[in-house]
């Protein structure tokens, strides 16, 4: 939150419509999301209740589990799901790219990779549970299940997993993704409702951002997006329907769950739709084709691991695995924002609210200024730049700029609102510039201290050599019947 | 009196008495003195909410109801049978033998009486077997109204100590259960640790025999086996005495209202509210409310305190993030005129105004090449 964003949030009170967050899209919207609704059984950690999920909008498949309390109905409702997302999944397979990178083998990664879009936080981390819930079983032993079952808990687990990695899209929850392009004229809490946010972005003819917004509070006309069920239809609509299905298990009664859940998921299903459309009307940023890259890349690797047949994921992380995940995650969360400063001037607005961004007019510059003598002499171009924005930026700072990104600069001197930089990187060979390389009298230039250099993580080591301190090697994780047994009542 | 014009707020009714869970509120949102007021008169604020066209947005499903009272009944069963093997167990405690009473076998109306004796025998007691006290009542005293409380079960004699248990039908997966939810059940605990260390200290004993640690009772996973934890609610302990001592301070704020100002819903003789509502309306809003986002998950007026908020223009509505960007500014138009130049700050906002006017310009100047 800062001074800006509260800014657009007042901006927005005051027109009855949410106001642009961003200028560019910043994250992948593929063209055919599975898009997943899962619906929970109130006072259940995780027992699922029903869920409606597809790529196509006009053809949703309903899941649904007439008596959640019922291990055997959950556990087919869980083969059910795989039967729709495994598909999705494996088929992304098939087409591959040799990849290379720098000081490595070169390797397979798919060309494509699959987006689960759900409707809110609360729906990804349901779908965490659902996982960690399904992935230890076993098809054989003392309490077999579809063979298919451990496989969508593994998957499930990993796109939990991704979600927790700033910039990832291979688990979009449509809250999140609205509220990083749009600020509403409600508070951050309420934007948690995805009928209301979406009422704020896109109301319907007629209606203020504020009305439709206010309308999606009724949970008769908008219910919940999920997991989480409205406790009135519970109470009505709900348990009548769950308790004729116990009473007599007939088709019939099948069908009544399912026509009571039908009515609160299908509202749902096309809000989320409709956020993907509006989230695909949107430029997509520079960069988010790379960080695509890295899902796919995280997905090609996932998908070998279960190829081979790996084991699921741990319940814990050990000592090194852990400070290695929270390293990969503090090292997303800086490259998505850097990456997302230098793709949209408004988020680097930003920065230059708090001084580590500056724009401004060029008002002089010196192309062909040069350091050094005979042979290590290099071109190190002068350019000085006007600008109004309050610089928080000592002499010698290195920058970078968004409009020519291979270039460093050094800031050398301020002087008032008049900011003296020497391009150090990125000039080439050459004794001249090449045209365009300078930021020449009258452009309009941002530059900025953030930047996105690889940090190498703190070595860690082996985890057989996790020391004392940090509870020592930890045991390694053997599959057995407990773990495929574990009660999910 | 303070109690006399209490009273008058309330208006011929019995004052409604609080609860664990509403006790553990008050401390959510101390600066609200429209909160204070109205609970401090033990006034029913979700009749008055619902009577007013806000009713608050808290209902409760079946499902979750009979899930955690089949989880309870089952912790509880056979003298609590369960819970010594789990104390024992995953809590490590020697508990050599096991005494049950259940403070219920004698009857709604002595059940607090029951606990006293029950919680004095054992506090004089010397020999160091292990009790668990069932369906016990305590009280505890919030501006002038006796509040009874029903915690889960109350341990003795672990390491010497009172303990409370709180039984809970949230689950615990792999050793992490919801942050928010541990925070709400260690905020109810607080208030049972705080009555039942009342209760000690009257009967003449030290209140530090009570623990601060309260015993956090949840399934394991997906399956209903419970598991312990300790809780330490020091922190919560200190926030609910600091806000119980303020509302008995609650006399000055109800001194300067109007006289002869009251929240009375005139109910007839069937219960029925007759109230006209705008006068019901612009009596509650004689004392300030402190609107803020979280209230929709604490307090029953939320939903009017909101829609005032939102007539008022005030950027309490959009939570306390935005307000503090604001530097306290406290209207949506006097925050944007600021930042548009069309008003020149006060004493103390030029700091705030500089800040806003650059915003302004920021952002116009970003959004320009996409428009």
């Amino acid at each position: 939150m800062s001074a800006l964003t509260a800014l657009a949030r007042l901006r927005a009170v005051r027109e009855g419509r949410a106001q642009p967050a961003a200028t560019v899209r910043h994250c992948h919207i593929a063209e055919a999301p599975m898009v997943f609704i899962p619906l929970r059984m109130a006072g259940e950690a995780a027992a699922p209740l029903a869920a409606m999920i597809g790529t196509d909008p006009g053809s949703p498949r309903l899941l649904v589990v007439p008596q959640p309390r019922d291990r055997d109905l959950r556990f087919a409702f869980a083969a059910e799901l795989a039967e729709v997302l495994l598909p999705y999944v494996e088929g992304f397979a098939k087409e591959t790219e040799t990849a290379t990178r720098r000081g490595a083998e070169p390797y397979e990664r798919c060309l494509s990779a699959p987006q689960v879009l759900v409707p809110n936080g609360q729906a990804a981390a349901f779908t965490g549970l659902l996982g960690r819930s399904t992935r230890f079983r076993r098809a054989e032993g003392p309490y077999p299940v579809h063979p298919s079952v451990p496989v969508l808990g593994r998957w499930l687990t990993f796109f939990a997993e991704r979600a927790a990695y700033p910039g990832s899209s291979l688990l979009v929850s449509a809250t999140d993704a609205l509220a990083l392009h749009w600020t509403s004229g409600q508070s951050g809490l309420e934007d948690a409702n995805l009928a209301a946010l979406l009422g704020w972005i896109d109301p319907p003819p007629g209606l203020t951002g504020l009305r439709a917004a206010q309308e999606a509070e009724d949970p008769l006309l908008w219910p919940p997006a999920g997991p989480a069920t409205d406790p009135g239809f519970d109470n009505e609509v709900l348990a009548p329907a769950i308790e004729g299905y116990t009473r007599a298990p007939t088709a019939r009664a099948v069908e009544r769950v399912r026509e009571a859940v039908r009515t609160q998921l299908e509202p749902t299903w096309r809000l989320v739709w409709r956020a993907a459309e509006l989230l695909r009307g949107l430029p997509a940023g520079a960069s988010v084709t790379r960080r695509w890259e890295y899902d796919r890349g995280a997905f090609t690797e996932f998908l070998g691991r279960v190829a081979e047949g790996g084991p699921p994921q741990a319940r814990r992380d050990g000592a090194v695995a852990a400070a290695s995940r929270l390293a990969r995650m503090e090292r997303a969360r800086v490259s998505f924002d850097v990456q997302r400063a230098y793709d949209d001037p408004l988020i680097m607005a930003e920065y230059r609210l708090t001084g580590e961004a500056f724009a401004g007019e060029v008002i002089a510059a010196d192309p062909e200024h040069t350091e050094g003598e005979g042979r290590s002499r290099k071109l190190r171009p002068l350019v000085t730049i006007r600008t109004v924005d309050p610089v928080r930026l000592a002499a010698g700072t290195a920058v970078g700029t968004p409009d020519r990104r291979g270039q460093e600069a050094e800031l050398v001197a301020t002087d008032g609102g008049e900011i003296t930089l020497k391009i150090t990187k990125g000039m080439g060979r050459g004794k001249t510039p090449s045209p365009g390389a300078v930021p020449a009298v009258g452009e309009r230039v941002c530059y900025t201290s953030l930047t996105d250099d690889f940090q190498a993580s703190a070595s860690l080591p082996d985890p057989d050599l996790t020391p004392w301190t940090h509870g020592g090697p930890p045991e390694e994780w053997v599959p057995d019947d407990a773990d495929a047994a574990e009660h999910w009542e | 009196m303070a109690t006399d014009r209490l009273d008058a707020l309330r208006g011929p009714v019995p004052p409604r008495p609080h609860d664990a869970r509403a006790i553990a509120a008050l401390a959510a949102n101390p600066g609200c003195a429209r909160r204070a007021v109205l609970d401090a008169a033990g006034i029913d604020k979700d009749s008055t909410a619902r009577h007013l066209g806000f009713p608050a947005p808290f209902g409760q499903s079946r499902f979750a109801i009979t899930r955690g009272d089949v989880f309870e009944a089952q912790v509880k069963a056979n003298g609590c049978a369960g819970l010594l093997r789990l104390l024992r167990e995953v809590l490590g405690l020697p508990i050599p033998l096991v005494a049950y009473h259940d403070a219920a076998d004698v009857g709604a109306h002595l059940r607090h009486a029951h606990t006293r004796a029950l919680i004095d025998r054992a506090a004089r007691d010397s020999d160091d077997a292990g009790t668990f006290y069932d369906h016990p009542l305590l009280s505890l005293e919030i501006a002038g109204h006796t509040s009874y409380l029903e915690p889960d079960v109350v341990a003795f004699r672990l390491g010497g100590r009172f303990h409370i248990v709180e039984i809970k039908s949230f689950a615990v997966i792999d050793g992490q259960a919801e942050p928010a939810k541990v925070a709400a059940a260690a905020r109810q605990a607080a208030v049972y640790v705080l009555a039942l260390r009342r209760l000690v200290e009257e009967l003449g004993h030290d209140p530090g025999r009570v623990s601060h640690e309260v015993i956090l009772v949840c399934p394991e996973n997906f399956a209903n086996r419970p598991v312990a934890t300790l809780v330490d609610v020091r922190r919560q302990l200190a926030v609910l005495r600091r806000q119980l001592a303020r509302m008995t301070g609650v006399g000055d704020l109800v001194s300067g209202l109007p006289s002869g100002l009251t929240f009375d819903l005139a109910a007839d003789a069937d219960g029925v509210p007759t109230r006209p509502v705008a006068e019901l309306a612009e009596a509650i809003g004689t004392v300030a409310a402190r609107y803020a986002p979280e209230c929709r998950s604490t307090c029953d007026m939320c939903l009017f305190c909101r829609d005032e908020a939102r007539d008022e223009g005030s950027t309490d509505l959009l939570g306390r993030h935005v307000r503090d960007e604001l530097g306290g500014v406290a209207g949506v138009d006097e925050a944007l005129a600021l930042a548009e130049g069309t008003r020149g700050p006060a004493d103390g906002q030029e700091e705030i105004a500089r800040l806003l006017r650059l915003a302004d310009r920021l952002r116009a100047e970003s959004l320009e090449p996409a428009r």
